[in-house]
């Protein structure tokens, strides 16, 4: 059963539609005592760090999301849930989770031409092995909408990237944590695979 | 970086697929949700809900909708027609839409972009535009006039500012109209669209007058747009969006062809 975490943040019926497609049993909930018990979580998630933060802490789902981490169960972060795994983010003072060393910022292109929101299809280039990437290859599109990403402070917690005036990171890794700035359930077949993959896996990184 | 997107528009009107000429002499041509998943696996980008006939009644048909639509397409789709509250935006966001599109009721009162803009992010708010071509005076000095009400009404707008406007508002994206154009097959408003893609910041979608895919070509690069909007070209079968993708693909342009 994966439970998705509702925190007011966007509409995560998406989420929970794909991960019907997939077959996987799912439920969402706002309830940090479910997420206590939770086996798998998916931490969506579309709008802005500061007020996702509040409703987190107001309602003990950042101690809940920070406890599951802990318990070494998988979780899945998206989009928002991507950026506030981190220590901090531009888009207010607020600090965020702290599960991932590291920022949020926001774009500064020095192209012009080029649009905020970075709003579309655009290339994941894997740079790091990860079960949860396994079968990307170069060319492979995924469904991109936001003005921020994460920024994590180690190397080896980036696992792939994208370009958008410059590379950026649009997945990280720690332990049993994974998360993509691009949306899994609005990137046709190649992100409901990359979800059927989380329904299959364990939160570790020994291949098998 | 980004690709451009093929985006299908389909027209409803009670639930039912239907297809108009200039707007007028519509007809009903079939289900829309299994026309929308037909088109997602053949590669689409990006659809459109387009409620033409917009009544009060309608509104429950298409939240259904769009929850069908919801649970059989995983890539983004939009909602429009008759969208003249918060409460109507955030409905159709809550049931699966990723954003949606206001046109009428903004022209009415501009108010409406950035209420909604607020309730569901910039990102989810487009502005549809209906434009057509008049002689330039100093009220519409850019020679394209906005035009309501399903491009029936002319307003005495111009509709470059307008479109500047919207952004200002909180829009965050634009489907520019041509109603000159649309339905003909004769080709995009070029000249219109550039004008409008490179006097804002946001993404600008053309629509209006694909006849082949030369067209959807000369809109993406000529015309600056990072979209190109098609309905009958794809609905009678004319070519399917895999022929399109691999055509504007073949002639350089990137589009996501990893579907």
């Amino acid at each position: 059963m994966i439970t998705i975490i509702d925190y007011n943040a966007g509409n995560i019926r998406s989420v929970l539609r794909a991960c019907a497609e997939t077959g996987a049993k799912a439920a969402t909930t706002s309830d940090s005592k479910v997420v206590a018990k939770a086996e798998k979580i998916i931490f969506p998630g579309v709008g802005a760090a500061p007020s996702a933060m509040e409703y987190l802490r107001k309602t003990g789902l950042d101690a809940a999301l920070k406890n599951a981490f802990k318990s070494g169960i998988p979780i899945l972060g998206i989009c928002l849930g991507a950026q506030i795994v981190l220590d901090s983010s531009e888009e207010g003072p607020q600090k965020c989770l702290g599960l991932v060393p590291g920022k949020t910022v926001h774009f500064r292109l020095k192209d012009k031409l080029l649009k905020i929101p970075h709003m579309g299809w655009n290339e994941v280039k894997v740079i790091k092995p990860h079960p949860l990437l396994d079968g990307i290859k170069p060319g492979d599109e995924f469904y991109f909408v936001h003005a921020f990403y994460p920024q994590p402070a180690a190397r080896e917690n980036v696992y792939a990237i994208a370009n958008h005036g410059g590379d950026f990171c649009v997945a990280l890794g720690y332990r049993n944590l994974f998360a993509t700035q691009f949306h899994p359930e609005k990137s046709g077949r190649l992100g409901l695979e990359l979800l059927e993959r989380f329904t299959r896996w364990d939160g570790t990184l020994t291949p098998k | 970086m980004l690709s451009k997107r093929l985006v299908v528009c389909l027209d409803v009107r009670g639930g039912k697929l239907a297809k108009s000429v200039k707007f007028v002499d519509t007809k009903d041509i079939g289900d829309p949700v299994a026309k929308a998943r037909q088109y997602y696996q053949d590669g689409v980008d990006e659809l459109v809900f387009y409620d033409i006939t917009a009544s009060r009644e309608n509104r429950d048909i298409m939240i259904n909708l769009v929850e069908a639509a919801a649970s059989q397409i995983f890539i983004p789709f939009s909602v429009g027609g008759g969208i003249r509250s918060v409460e109507d935006a955030t409905r159709l966001r809550n049931a699966g839409a990723e954003k949606v599109n206001v046109n009428t009721a903004a022209v009415k009162r501009k108010e409406l972009i950035t209420e909604i803009a607020h309730a569901i992010g910039s990102q989810s708010t487009i502005l549809s535009m209906d434009i057509r071509r008049v002689n330039a005076t100093r009220d519409i000095p850019s020679g394209y006039e906005i035009v309501i009400n399903g491009g029936v009404t002319p307003t005495g707008i111009d509709a470059l500012w307008w479109a500047k406007t919207g952004e200002e508002l909180g829009a965050g994206e634009l489907v520019i109209n041509s109603i000159d154009a649309d339905g003909t097959r004769d080709g995009y408003e070029i000249k219109l669209t550039r004008m409008m893609a490179d006097a804002v910041g946001i993404p600008v979608i053309a629509s209006g007058g694909a006849g082949k895919p030369e067209h959807l070509y000369d809109v993406l690069t000529e015309g600056h747009a990072d979209a190109a909007l098609v309905a009958s070209i794809v609905h009678y079968g004319e070519y399917t969006c895999r022929e399109l993708k691999e055509y504007l693909h073949g002639r350089g342009i990137k589009m996501r062809m990893s579907y």
